[in-house]
């Protein structure tokens, strides 16, 4: 589905650019967006960086396996196939309570922390497991109590209650993750066990990520 | 409880920031060398994104500067008239789970344009923070780890992306209409 979605706006931004007799636009608009992948790229080391480093000493501390075994119940219902004591359990955890706080970039950190070790069960290394779908359904449609920004740009132009928002959007954002999680369900439920695992078992490359 | 919420938020980081180490510490962990060891994996994972964000963001980039959005919206006016729904929100609809940079500044410009606590104002707002960047997280996420078959998890994505648009239209025009 993402190579179709990739064609679809690549072809239809170079007809509608086409039609518009401004064709020169999808030239510069690739260079753009190239510049744009590499500079939010570089942008996120720092951030990883640092929040991989503090996320090593949690892990050291034995503070993940605490956060795991805390919400055991939750992750366990939503990752019913990775094994209890795994370390992606507190990695996961750990994104999401970042999520909930609205405290993007720490979870982006978290969130790919708990992939890769969701990566070492995966017996297929270049195909999704159904707990990274489950962790990517979670965080698409990520609950945050608090839209700070959204209340920061309606406080600049002199909102008469900045935060009345908060409450419709927790309520969308409640609606969107369970509609996540039931879709990922839904998806999970029929894949199991289907003829060609162990097809991909079969044809699992070796190399790391 | 928006005021203990936002109290919540800004001391939360500093807060982490202190007590992991401080309890590792305790926990006689050599907390230093712990996190260089983890940091040193920080430069490689955001490396190995690139050629997975570039690709996308040159499709994304081309889309949206070709004017092919503004095609696609007009398609859909009539419908949105029909139902009484202020159309000018609906770009936030392609925008949303494509681009969080475009999309927020796309709802910027509607709030100074309709002003906040309008209609157009407050939907705009919803839509915003009621769903993550999808191709984004998806992209980075599977970019990082070198998975190349994501499976459902776009269709998931997406599909949760139209119920919190959908959502955030009828929650706002119940409670502010």
């Amino acid at each position: 589905m993402v190579n179709a979605i990739w064609i679809f706006m690549l072809v239809v931004g170079f007809i509608a650019a086409a039609a518009q007799g401004r064709i020169e636009a999808v030239t510069e608009a690739v260079f753009d967006g190239a510049k744009t992948g590499v500079t939010v790229s570089f942008g996120l080391i720092s951030v990883m960086v640092f929040w991989l480093g503090m996320m090593r000493i949690a892990e050291d501390a034995g503070l993940l396996k605490s956060l795991a075994k805390l919400l055991g119940p939750v992750v366990r219902y939503l990752f019913p196939d990775v094994p209890r004591n795994h370390p992606a359990l507190g990695f996961i955890m750990s994104n999401m309570s970042a999520n909930l706080l609205g405290l993007g970039n720490a979870a982006t950190p978290m969130g790919i922390r708990a992939m890769q070790e969701l990566q070492k069960l995966n017996p297929d290394k270049t195909t999704a497991t159904p707990a990274m779908c489950t962790l990517l359904a979670i965080n698409t449609s990520s609950i945050t109590l608090i839209p700070t920004t959204l209340i920061a740009i309606r406080m600049n132009f002199d909102s008469a209650n900045p935060a009345e928002i908060v409450g419709t959007t927790l309520l969308a954002t409640m609606v969107a993750t369970i509609a996540a999680i039931a879709a990922d369900r839904w998806y999970r439920s029929r894949t199991k066990s289907p003829p060609h695992t162990q097809h991909h078992e079969s044809n699992s490359v070796p190399a790391g990520p | 409880m928006y005021a203990f919420l936002t109290t919540i938020s800004t001391w939360a980081i500093p807060a982490i920031i202190v007590f992991i180490p401080l309890y590792a510490y305790m926990k006689r962990v050599p907390v230093y060398e712990s996190f260089v060891e983890g940091a040193k994996d920080g430069f490689q994972t955001s490396i190995n994104i690139i050629p997975t964000l570039v690709g996308m963001m040159v499709a994304i980039s081309v889309f949206r500067a070709s004017g092919a959005m503004d095609w696609l919206v007009g398609l859909m006016r009539p419908l949105l008239d029909w139902f009484g729904i202020p159309s000018e929100v609906m770009p936030l609809a392609f925008l949303r789970p494509i681009t969080g940079a475009g999309s927020l500044a796309f709802t910027t410009d509607l709030i100074k344009t309709y002003g906040p606590d309008s209609l157009i104002g407050r939907i705009a707002s919803t839509i915003q923070g009621s769903t993550d960047t999808t191709l984004y997280v998806l992209t980075v996420y599977f970019g990082a780890i070198g998975i190349r078959k994501g499976r459902y998890a776009l269709k998931v994505g997406l599909f949760s992306d139209i119920v919190g648009f959908v959502a955030a239209i009828i929650i706002c025009m119940l409670i502010f209409v």
